[in-house]
């Protein structure tokens, strides 16, 4: 039980956070507008949630030029998919077992 | 408490795993409206072949019929194409999605890709005159199409190209009613398919 906790992982508690990482889970790679449009926040707040994971070593950032427009993509990082993954894992058992006690 | 929130990240997860990877404007309706152009092109090939039923694997073909089927059989995809973007596009609309995003030409690319060498390969079947493999080759060469974009799309589409996919196996062995088992696939098939998909996902949000 104590184990599952540990793995409730306090990076990912936010809505927004774990939207990032659900759309890199599963993309090769996002840039900054289809992350703004799929998660419906304002620039400056998805700006703020993708620092935070950064910071985390969770997301790596990738600028490039695109017909000389910069273009920002975002990658989930190996660790990043693993504490994710882990984080999943840890919900659905804590939901799992809450199911079995009643 | 605790468990509801957790239940909400759960489904947030999911939702957002889906709607980034998933094309889920595709509509139903087209579905049954390409069912229907087939079954009409179906009964007009069978007009135009006549007496001249497909029994062999290489018939004696009239270069006419020939030509006039395969103007039915584009006539049939214009319109099946063209009806399933206008509806696919009034439906992303309707909804507030954009229509041309990278899930969109994911799908398209995983769609057509198997798809296009299933049509040359048709053509090549046409130049050595197996006429009777075209409709059984049709048929595979769609239902790997549609498994394939499955990936991209409705997780549901993959159950109908593995329909067509068996069905065409089962046509490589019963030549001269090539044209019955196209009917099935492209006509009945997907007019079934697309009134239960209209069901599960359009009317819903209608």
């Amino acid at each position: 039980m104590k184990n599952i906790i540990s793995n409730i992982n306090k990076a990912f508690d936010h809505r927004v956070r774990l939207g990032i990482m659900s759309v890199l889970m599963v993309n090769e790679h996002a840039d900054f507008t289809t992350l703004r449009e799929l998660l419906g926040v304002t620039d400056g707040n998805i700006a703020s949630h993708i620092k935070a994971l950064e910071k985390k070593d969770y997301v790596k950032v990738e600028k490039s030029f695109i017909d000389r427009k910069p273009n920002t993509r975002y990658i989930a990082t190996k660790k990043g998919r693993e504490d994710f993954q882990k984080h999943i894992d840890a919900i659905e058992s804590l939901l799992g077992q809450q199911q079995l006690k009643p | 408490m605790k468990n509801e929130k957790y239940l909400r990240d759960i489904s947030e997860i999911k939702q957002m795993m889906n709607r980034s990877s998933r094309f889920i404007s595709l509509s139903g309706l087209a579905g049954v409206f390409a069912g229907i152009y087939a079954l009409a092109g179906a009964v007009v090939a069978e007009q135009l072949l006549g007496d001249q039923a497909l029994n062999t694997v290489a018939p004696e073909m009239n270069q006419e019929v020939l030509q006039q089927l395969f103007l039915v059989a584009s006539a049939v995809l214009v319109l099946a194409i063209g009806t399933a973007v206008f509806l696919t596009t009034r439906k992303a609309g309707k909804n507030g999605q954009k229509i041309w995003e990278t899930t969109t030409k994911r799908l398209l690319i995983n769609f057509f890709a198997p798809l296009i060498a299933g049509g040359i390969f048709c053509l090549v079947l046409v130049q050595y005159e197996l006429i009777g493999l075209i409709a059984p080759a049709m048929l595979i060469f769609y239902g790997l199409s549609l498994i394939h974009a499955s990936k991209y799309t409705f997780g549901d589409l993959r159950s109908l190209g593995y329909a067509n996919l068996v069905l065409g196996l089962l046509a490589t062995q019963f030549l001269g009613y090539g044209i019955y088992f196209w009917a099935t696939g492209f006509g009945l098939f997907h007019i079934v398919y697309g009134i239960w998909m209209y069901r599960k996902y359009d009317r819903k949000n209608a």
